[in-house]
């Protein structure tokens, strides 16, 4: 979230789209009742059932799964058209007004430099004009056909609510009534928040479903505001953090990269990352890349980085694919090329997709580890459950170790919600059994192939046996420990660079936070945005200061906000280009003539000129983008692609199947479904009363939704023959699943491009353990192809067919 | 009565009030005592108060567990009660339908007390000690790391990549296991590492 759950109060127009909070987040939904009620706030719902959270809309516009950039570009396009822009902000705090390069186009769904073979582009005319001056070339006058407003206003003309109608099945008036609604929030007093989750990540063109409603949110001016913002409404209690910590193929800590095989030294690896500003006086933070990234390697190897080997550049793996992803893996490991795996707290055989092939993949494994608090299907999947996993073990070879750990009540620690902020908790619990937590766990296998290495010796084993490790108790490191090992201590003492003798900073102390971290060995910080969470002052993750002056929803003092306590990101952009509020009743920060100040930590340099320096400091431009250069693999721009598999081709391309660039593995093209085999269009979801594969575990929530069922329209029921709570099977070209049948008025057949789309709903909360009856998920049917940036399965559209049919089996 | 006290307080007093004797400072009847003397004793009374979060979705709403015992005295403590907690400025003390059933996660029936190997061909897990399991994924670990490790590509450049080998790490951890585990799982050259902000 660039805002946070308690800031939802401070807005006008919520939109739910791509997410259900009030089934999936339901106590962060009721900062959305509160809007309403207080703030006289409206709730706009665009979903294709009528979900709990349309339910308490002010408008609820079904759509199509699969079609929200079409939806997205459509509205935007309305937005142009109609003149509602707020044109300071546009022009200020955008790149609209830079000119693109030459030889950069788009026809047919395609950019320029589209190589079919490889599925990919060449991206070098995705680019700015660059002057002589070396800064992108500007037109503030708007007139100049190539810059990048009236480039993406030609790209967005085609999408008119006739076509957003033809595409998503949302009828022109409803989709007219959200265009209008929402453009209302084009001047500076009102504003608009995105709240969205995996209903927009998981497609093959996820990224660019969240890209298209932040463009949407620039031209009206709401990212940095009170009440405004891209909202993202992260599904776990932890996910966020552990993006942050960068637990990720490609990730270092802190959004910094794993090197790749042409980064051969790191002179070459920092040649790409001088982040240059691309305008005069602009900030283009990430200059300070250096500094982070060699405290990473000092918090990591200590006094085995050092400058002369370059701070341990070549103890970290380089890639040679983008990532080793969890499809790539689970590829490797069905065509055996992956010996081991370890799940910790993770459940694939119910959370990956295409479940058949999960199952196949696993079972070629030599050796599985799962650490879990829960008795998972993942470390049972080689045990016969009947037609819930059909399995003969006696087939499947691989050894499988399943270590107890504990769970949330039973250790301290912080945990970073969706609003970043890194709240504290305590342990209340003693553990069952011999249950232990993560950190000994973790710590044990370390120093135990630590210990082997030590004494055999082996291939390449200085970044292990250097690894820090100055634990008081090295068999089980505290989270205070490493609390403050990620926010980061001297490693030196710090002297001020502009009076030598003056001592910043003792060796060994912690810092205060990133902002005196160096690029010379002299400092450490595991996790560069976290610091300032465990500094001198103490663990500011466990403050618990609940006072909100003004009632503005800040909280400054309650827990820590990444970066350095900020509460809503670009927060600059909430005032004007003299530095006031562009809505005084919703100050945030202001320019007082010679520093910024206000109710949150100013995003930008305290003393930064308001008419001078942009916003939007992470970027080397200093504006937001709305073309996003090469950024992006699959364009500057989105383009509305359909689904891999979908009920209609597209409309705008229709030779085009699925993200032309998304990646795909050749054994599973085949398994794609056309519709004239797989007629309807399905999604998955998430039910209140459950988490995922958790809950059913539980015996209040087992009882409250005891078990698995797929959601269809009436009219699907009728031409089907299917009554209400029969058995059903539905199956796809991958699976089969059978479950009880909800006939419903919340689903309704949508009209596609002349052709009636039925919409099936399955809930995905079911597996053979736990308390709750036995049951499939959707993954036993969905397809295995992710999303062209960031390779996030498409769950949320595929094709099955559905019959009535007998129960099955119980065992 | 005119005594400001904070919500807990007052149960607290309450729950005292109805498992002692009182009630007849209030100038109840022996009837109302001894309807009250057959009401349950407040459970929460003399239980230790712990804050936490809850470890399902990304509001991540405040909780309080009370427990009998305190482990912070190095006493057991068994968690006999979760709600939600009312100075969280998220949730203001509420929860929901998952979050309120939070002690029965604590208390699954299924939650693993015991670490297991399940051998090759096997239709069944076998229990083993910690230092078993422990030193044989250690083992495994190193073995294969040996054999399948790519120190440097076909350019003589070090890579320093472990492929035959996977980990995927937890959502639902802290920060401070995640980067532990980042520690750990790194230093090896493990390429396949992953957690549940893929999917």
């Amino acid at each position: 979230m660039t805002n946070s759950w308690t800031d939802i109060r401070n807005t006008d127009l919520v939109v739910i789209m791509g997410g259900n909070a009030a089934e999936a987040h339901p106590c962060g939904f009721k900062w959305v009742t509160e809007a309403k009620a207080n703030r006289g706030a409206r709730l706009i719902v665009i979903d294709p059932r009528f979900t709990r959270s349309a339910s308490v809309s002010d408008f609820y516009a079904p759509i199509r799964q699969g079609t929200d950039i079409a939806f997205l570009l459509g509205l935007i396009n309305y937005c142009m058209q109609n003149d509602k822009v707020q044109w300071p902000y546009v022009k200020s705090f955008t790149n609209a007004t830079y000119v693109v390069k030459d030889g950069f186009a788009y026809q047919d769904g395609l950019f320029t430099g589209y190589d079919e073979s490889k599925r990919d582009y060449d991206r070098s005319t995705w680019e700015y004009d660059i002057g002589p001056d070396g800064f992108a070339v500007v037109d503030e006058t708007l007139q100049n056909p190539r810059c990048v407003w009236n480039m993406l206003k030609s790209h967005v003309a085609s999408y008119t609510p006739e076509m957003v109608e033809r595409i998503c099945g949302t009828p022109r008036e409803k989709f007219l009534k959200v265009a209008q609604m929402i453009s209302e929030c084009s001047v500076p007093t009102k504003t608009m928040t995105s709240m969205y989750a995996l209903g927009w990540t998981q497609h093959s063109k996820g990224s660019q479903n969240i890209r298209a409603m932040a463009m949407l949110q620039l031209i009206l001016g709401n990212i940095g505001v009170r009440g405004g913002g891209m909202n993202a409404l992260r599904g776990h209690s932890n996910i966020q953090g552990l993006t942050d910590v960068g637990l990720m193929s490609n990730l270092l800590p802190g959004y910094l990269n794993i090197p790749v095989e042409k980064e051969t030294d790191f002179t070459t690896y920092m040649s790409s990352r001088t982040f240059k500003p691309l305008r005069p006086d602009q900030t283009s933070y990430w200059q300070n890349y250096k500094k982070f990234f060699v405290s990473f390697q000092k918090a990591m190897w200590g006094s085995a980085a050092t400058a002369e080997n370059d701070f341990a550049y070549q103890y970290l793996p380089k890639l040679d694919v983008p990532a080793y992803d969890v499809l790539r893996i689970f590829e490797m490991m069905y065509r055996g090329q992956v010996n081991g795996y370890v799940c910790q707290g993770f459940n694939p055989l119910l959370a990956f997709p295409n479940r058949k092939k999960i199952t196949e993949s696993l079972s070629k494994l030599k050796w599985l580890v799962t650490i879990d608090p829960l008795d998972t299907e993942t470390s049972r999947f080689w045990e016969n459950h009947g037609e819930y996993n059909d399995v003969n073990s006696a087939t499947i070879q691989t050894e499988v170790i399943q270590l107890p750990s504990t769970c949330f009540a039973e250790d301290n620690g912080s945990l970073t919600n969706s609003g970043r902020w890194l709240q504290w908790h305590w342990a209340g619990g003693t553990p069952p059994g011999e249950a232990k937590r993560d950190n000994w766990i973790m710590a044990q296998i370390f120093r135990r192939l630590r210990a082997l290495y030590e004494k055999e010796g082996g291939p390449f084993p200085d970044p292990i046996l250097n690894l820090t490790w100055n634990y008081q108790n090295p068999d089980e490191p505290t989270a205070d420990e490493l609390a403050k090992e990620i926010n980061g201590y001297a490693v030196e003492t710090l002297y001020d660079p502009a009076d030598p003798t003056k001592v910043l900073l003792e060796k060994g102390k912690q810092v205060v936070n990133f902002s005196v971290l160096r690029d010379d060995g002299t400092t450490a910080s595991g996790c560069w945005i976290y610091s300032g969470c465990y500094n001198e002052a103490g663990n500011n993750m466990a403050r618990r200061d609940n006072t909100d002056p003004d009632d503005t929803g800040a909280y400054l003092n309650w827990t820590f906000a990444w970066p350095l306590n900020r509460r809503i990101l670009y927060n600059r952009a909430s005032a004007d280009l003299q530095g006031n509020p562009w809505d005084p009743s919703r100050k945030l920060i202001a320019w007082d003539g010679s520093k910024w100040s206000g109710y949150d930590v100013p995003d930008i340099a305290p003393t930064a000129k308001p008419d001078v320096v942009g916003p939007f400091i992470m970027n080397q431009e200093g504006t937001a983008r709305l073309f996003a250069r090469g950024l992006m693999r699959d364009g500057p721009f989105p383009v509305h692609y359909e689904p891999f598999e979908a009920p209609i081709a597209n409309v705008i391309a229709p030779k085009i199947r699925g993200n032309p660039v998304a990646r795909i593995f050749q054994d599973d093209v085949a398994q794609f479904a056309t519709s004239e085999e797989f007629p309807y269009a399905a999604t998955s979801y998430r039910l209140t009363e459950h988490f995922h594969y958790w809950t059913k575990h539980n015996r209040v929530n087992a009882v409250l939704q005891p078990e698995f069922f797929v959601e269809i329209s009436e009219q699907l029921a009728a031409e089907k023959g299917i009554t209400p709570g029969s058995w059903v099977r539905v199956w796809s070209k991958r699976g089969e699943v059978k479950a009880k049948a909800v006939v419903t008025k919340r689903i309704k057949p949508l009209m596609c491009d002349g052709k009636k789309v039925h919409v099936v709903g399955i809930p995905l909360h079911w597996g053979f353990m736990g308390q709750a009856r036995k049951g499939w998920g959707p993954n036993s049917l969905t397809p295995f192809v992710g999303d062209a940036n960031i390779e996030t399965p498409e769950y949320k559209a595929f094709l099955v067919n559905i019959e009535s049919t007998t129960p099955p089996a119980t065992v | 009565m005119n005594m400001e006290l904070s919500r807990r307080g007052f149960l607290k007093a309450a729950g005292v009030g109805v498992a002692g004797t009182t009630l007849g400072a209030f100038g109840f009847a022996d009837l109302e005592a001894a309807q009250a003397a057959a009401i349950r004793p407040f459970k929460l009374t003399n239980t230790m108060e712990t804050r936490n979060t809850c470890p399902y979705c990304s509001v991540a709403c405040g909780i309080i567990m009370y427990s009998k015992g305190d482990l912070r005295k190095g006493e057991m403590a068994e968690i006999i009660h979760i709600e939600g907690d009312a100075d969280h400025p998220t949730n203001r003390g509420t929860l929901c339908p998952k979050g309120a059933a939070l002690k029965d996660f604590v208390k699954a029936d299924t939650r693993l007390k015991y670490p297991m190997v399940r051998k090759p061909g096997s239709d069944r897990f076998e229990r083993v000690s910690w230092d078993q399991a422990l030193d044989r994924i250690a083992r495994l670990m190193k073995d294969d790391r040996d054999a399948n490790f790519i120190a440097t590509n076909k350019a003589g450049v070090p890579v320093n990549r472990w492929t035959t080998v996977g980990f995927l790490a937890a959502s639902a951890t802290t920060n401070e296991t995640a980067y532990l585990t980042y520690k750990v799982v790194r230093s090896t050259g493990i390429v396949a590492f992953d957690n549940q902000a893929r999917v």
